[in-house]
């Protein structure tokens, strides 16, 4: 009996020791394991209609897979009659791990809230469940609205309601403020927009074209696309447009991110013909290209708030999106395909835009293990999404 | 020997070209001047036929190029109008849209002459102002292409005021790919859609 006891503990140690190693691996050698990690099985039983929607789409995106509680690492359960209550049992660790539950605003929210849970309890990831998104909205007949929804797409609200062609609109860091381009005034100009007080202005309206802002990690610069000098270039400004510096001089750029420390701006530019991805320190100075092999025709960079990655678009034929170490260390892994990324605050998770003919929907991709799903659908072609962080 | 065969041509040259200076000096009649290679046909309305002296070569720097030289033009803020506030007249010079290659914002050769009749329509009528639309195709990233329908706009504006016409009187503005011309998702469709739109605009009366 003892010895059982013994043999079972050591199984058990060697399992976790086992598990601390899969941990250690994408961490060290994460590079390598960009669309190829293994998601993580969980059994999911027990929950209904839209709380199990939920969790579903939530835990699906953020690298996990459903498998029967035979083959499940960890075993979800729990019942969403009036309430989500739910409990994560570690099958390896012979443990549960968490066991909550929840009251107060909707089912849904309460849902999103154990998947954060569920990712806190199982992994060294931020969760994403209450995180937002802004995008772009189009009719057929071009014009249309920015919107603002959860990360999933539900509970979307447009923000303006000039019926006229949008486009980019962008999060200032950790206040419920946009700035986007709009054609409102038959130009397109970039536009300040407080989600709080509905109050918005002209940040920048100057001839020619003004769009793809871009606010600074501190929310103190935003920096753009202007073209009043005769071309379109990358410019940076107080976030309240002044004190307007141009950047760069190619001849087509476009665009610009801000690296997470606040000292380079990526943009996507053209040498010799060709399209490539180049970063320029914020306060000016050298152009200096990224390195881009593989990935034809990059543009639309977006530098991970944790400073690893760049996530880009790239078009061979159609548009797949790409990610790539920002130190330029490895090629870009070409993950699936879409447009326009722009990652989570946990620099794993990405949204981005995909379809066909015109018609684009908005999905959720976790960079990992490639897995990812559709966003709920607003109304007309939806695009050009971004994440508030 | 061999010194005295060098020695007689050269001085026969020496001769007649003393001989020549001296009969040049002791002239006193009238010069008919003949066209040279490079100089014009008389035209015996007493135009002046002298003609300008060869530029001296340079081999120090580039070759010189004597085309007006292209590259931006940036916009003078002072010269800005708005487009709301004029009456704009597509048809007018509908038949002249520009259209580009794929990917590219410079003028095709073919397409120079509708730029020339946009121009000759501008000093026309001093009055007119030109909004250049800029447009894409659907291969393309969104912001990409807008910057891209920008640059065509611009290379087509840049154009009218090499041609002579006056900076402020040209605006642009780029729709990217978000209003095809077409939109069908072919070729035939894609090069429609890569394009410059004309609209001459007059001011408003009263305005």
């Amino acid at each position: 009996m003892k010895k059982l006891i013994l043999t079972l503990a050591l199984a058990v140690g060697a399992l976790n020791f086992l598990r601390a190693e899969d941990m250690i691996i994408p961490i060290s050698k994460d590079t390598e394991i960009l669309g190829q990690m293994k998601p993580i099985p969980v059994a999911l039983t027990g929950f209904t209609g839209e709380a199990a929607e939920v969790l579903k789409f939530d835990l699906y995106v953020q690298g996990y897979s459903f498998v029967s509680p035979d083959a499940a690492q960890y075993l979800i359960n729990g019942t969403d009659t009036g309430s989500v209550v739910g409990s994560v049992t570690d099958k390896f660790a012979r443990k549960v791990v968490l066991s909550r539950s929840y009251n107060g605003a909707s089912l849904r929210r309460q849902a999103h809230a154990f998947a954060d849970d569920i990712v806190q309890a199982t992994t060294t990831l931020k969760p994403i469940g209450a995180g937002k998104i802004a995008f772009k909205s189009q009719r057929a007949a071009g014009s249309g609205e920015i919107y603002v929804a959860d990360f999933d797409g539900f509970g979307a609200q447009s923000v303006t309601s000039d019926n006229a062609i949008v486009a980019k609109p962008a999060w200032v860091p950790g206040r419920m403020a946009l700035y986007y381009t709009s054609y409102a005034r038959d130009n397109p100009d970039i536009f300040f927009h407080s989600l709080s007080t509905g109050q918005r202005r002209v940040v920048a309206g100057y001839s020619g074209l003004n769009t793809s802002a871009s606010v600074s990690p501190d929310g103190s610069k935003v920096a753009m696309i202007l073209s009043k000098s005769g071309s379109p270039n990358v410019w940076v400004s107080d976030a309240d447009g002044k004190n307007l510096k141009k950047l760069t001089s190619g001849l087509e750029d476009s665009s610009p991110c801000w690296s997470p420390d606040g000292k380079w701006i990526c943009f996507a530019t053209k040498k010799a013909e060709r399209r490539r991805l180049a970063k320029i320190p914020a306060g000016g100075g050298e152009v200096q290209y990224l390195n881009t092999t593989g990935a034809a025709n990059p543009t639309e960079p977006d530098w991970s708030p944790d400073g690893k990655w760049i996530a880009f678009t790239r078009q061979a034929g159609d548009f797949d999106i790409c990610v790539m170490p920002a130190d330029g260390s490895l090629p870009p892994t070409v993950l699936v395909a879409g447009q326009n990324p722009s990652w989570s605050p946990n620099s794993r998770t990405l949204v981005f835009n995909h379809g066909g003919n015109g018609h684009q929907t908005l999905s959720v991709l976790d960079v990992f293990t490639k897995q990812y799903k559709d966003c709920r659908r607003a109304t007309g072609s939806n695009s050009q999404p971004a994440w508030a962080r | 020997m061999k010194l005295n065969k060098m020695i007689f041509p050269l001085m026969l040259a020496l001769v007649a070209t003393v001989a020549f200076t001296g009969c040049k000096k002791g002239f006193s009649g009238k010069v008919t001047g003949l066209p040279g290679p490079r100089q014009q046909a008389p035209t015996g309305d007493g135009t002046d036929l002298t003609t300008k002296p060869f530029a001296p070569i340079d081999t120090t720097g580039p070759i010189s190029n004597p085309v007006a030289p292209t590259g931006p033009i940036a916009y003078d803020p002072t010269k800005r109008w708005d487009p709301a506030n004029m009456i704009q007249d597509r048809a007018t010079v509908a038949d002249q849209t520009v259209h580009f290659a794929f990917d590219s914002a410079a003028v095709l050769s073919k397409e120079e002459s509708k730029l020339v009749i946009v121009s000759e329509k501008l000093k026309s009528d001093p009055s007119a102002y030109m909004l250049i639309e800029g447009h894409c195709d659907e291969r393309g990233t969104d912001e990409y292409n807008r910057a891209l329908g920008e640059r065509r706009a611009l290379a087509l504006r840049e154009a009218l005021i090499r041609s002579g016409i006056e900076d402020g009187r040209v605006q642009t503005i780029s729709f990217g790919k978000d209003k095809p011309a077409d939109t069908g998702h072919d070729e035939a469709a894609w090069a429609k859609n890569r394009r410059g739109e004309f609209i001459l605009c007059h001011q408003k009366t009263g305005a």
